[in-house]
């Protein structure tokens, strides 16, 4: 979208590189001062003051303290894909779209940023790059392997995605609702949990042998006992987290251990 | 004095993995198997991390991050876990449960105090709104800067308090501590494992046929435990 009005009158879908670099290097901290109030809004707005610099009259200008004052307000999103927003509002800030525009367009690209990143980042690319990173674990790897695969594995897929969110926002605007139908955000979480399924399947039983140490059959009866407890657990425990079930077994044990 | 200087190292690991969580940089260096392999290394014991660090990414895997779900803090807690159990040279019986032990109270404590500082960034802001609203460029970046600030102080003091606590209680647990060493293992192996199990069990639910794969994965790594 161009409207003439603003500082993009050429239509330019994509930022001058320090101001592209300095928002991607903002974007890290967007979370910064999450808080229950405005969420990630004041993220949003730090990562966008490179951009908004562009504005009629700079830094301080009233364009620039406008805009920054809009996106300072409540916003949520996945932390990972709030480059997606903050280049299609830098965009829309940008093009002069009026901001009765972009408060609606705000309010609604919010939502499907926050589920989509869930699924395929927390629900799906972590755990599987740290199922990877504890097979590895399982078949012996050393602590500096172990930690590489898990931080390379990972982190490419974070680095990435939060590059590719900003690039994508700009470039197209108050249309970015097109970039969420990408296959990687709509179908990368099936495939990524399948996979992490099975790669679940062969860490937890390999990491628990090497953690567990000793004979084979003692090592493979004690997974199988975990194993069947883990089911028992999943299908009866309810709302019980596990780590909290845990620490009150442990707590036990400990309790029991030195009294005894 | 003493303790101060020598838990110093760690404090400033715990801190700063404790940011990671949440403020920054998000790069999942707080995850238990860095932060707690990064925590022995500072000890001078990385295989002993990484042993604590598989156990508590084990019981990771459950707690997903979401927004403002609360959740149990691992960078700082993986850290003096990490730190707590590559202390214990030798690997004495007992010591990965009095240290695993340490690191899930950590983790529980310094969860809690992400809520604490959420509330203390919302109060910042609310006293701010009017600057914020006008579009204040120093309102805007002394927030960010004054959460990420206060997350890094949070972080160090979890962890500076953890140590404080559990550097001498975990030495006391071990030396009366009356199961031997496989047993103790194999309960938290157990416990963990399972958890784990269940973990993956809820958490892909909703792939179809992820079940099926996960039980066809458990098939190999039960092969491969018993063959290798």
């Amino acid at each position: 979208m161009t409207t003439g009005l603003g500082a993009n009158p050429a239509g330019a879908t994509s930022l001058p590189r320090g101001i592209w670099l300095r928002m991607y290097m903002r974007l890290f901290a967007v979370q910064g001062s999450w808080n229950y109030e405005s969420l990630i809004g004041n993220g949003i707005a730090f990562c966008m003051e490179p951009a908004l610099r562009l504005l009629p009259g700079g830094i301080g200008g009233e364009k620039y303290s406008e805009a920054l004052g809009r996106h300072a307000r409540y916003f949520n999103a996945h932390p990972y894909l709030a480059g997606v927003a903050v280049g299609a509002l830098a965009r829309a800030e940008l093009d002069g779209v009026p901001p009765a525009l972009i408060e609606r367009f705000r309010t609604a690209l919010g939502g499907p940023l926050g589920s989509v990143g869930d699924r395929l980042v927390w629900a799906s690319w972590l755990p599987l790059c740290s199922l990877i990173a504890l097979s590895a674990f399982g078949f012996g790897a050393p602590p500096i392997l172990v930690t590489a695969i898990f931080l390379v594995s990972y982190n490419l897929g974070h680095f990435w995605l939060r590059a590719w969110g900003l690039q994508v926002g700009f470039r197209k605007g108050l249309r970015v609702a097109d970039a969420l139908g990408n296959p990687v955000l709509r179908q990368g979480p099936q495939i990524v949990g399948t996979a992490a399924a099975l790669v679940a399947g062969v860490a937890i039983p390999l990491a628990s042998s090497r953690l567990i140490g000793g004979g084979r059959s003692f090592a493979a009866g004690i997974i199988v006992l975990a194993m069947f407890g883990g089911v028992l657990f999943a299908r009866f425990g309810g709302r019980i987290e596990g780590w909290r079930l845990s620490l009150a077994i442990l707590a036990l044990f400990v309790f029991f251990s030195v009294i005894r | 004095m003493n303790i101060l200087l020598d838990v110093l190292p760690i404090v400033m690991l715990g801190a700063f993995l404790g940011m990671d969580v949440v403020t920054f940089p998000q790069a999942m260096i707080s995850r238990p198997i860095v932060a707690a392999t990064a925590a022995g290394a500072f000890i001078g014991n990385a295989p002993a991390g990484l042993m604590m660090g598989a156990l508590l990414e084990l019981l990771a895997l459950e707690m997903l991050p979401f927004g403002a779900s609360r959740y149990p803090e691992w960078g700082s807690a993986s850290v003096v876990g990490g730190a707590l159990y590559a202390s214990a040279w030798g690997d004495p019986a007992g010591a990965l449960v009095a240290s695993l032990l340490a690191a899930l109270l950590t983790a529980m404590i310094s969860g809690w105090s992400m809520v604490r500082l959420r509330r203390l960034n919302a109060r910042r802001a609310s006293m701010l709104k009017r600057e914020l609203d006008a579009g204040s460029v120093d309102a805007v970046t002394g927030l960010q800067l004054f959460g990420l600030t206060a997350d890094f102080v949070r972080g160090a003091i979890v962890t500076f308090g953890a140590m404080l606590v559990f550097k001498p209680l975990t030495p006391a647990i071990i030396s009366a501590w009356t199961f031997d060493t496989r047993d103790s293992r194999a309960v938290v192996v157990a416990i963990v494992a399972a958890v784990a199990a269940s973990a993956i069990w809820k958490i892909f639910h909703s792939v179809p046929k992820a079940r099926i794969v996960f039980v066809s994965g458990l098939v190999i790594g039960a092969v491969l435990v018993v063959t290798r």
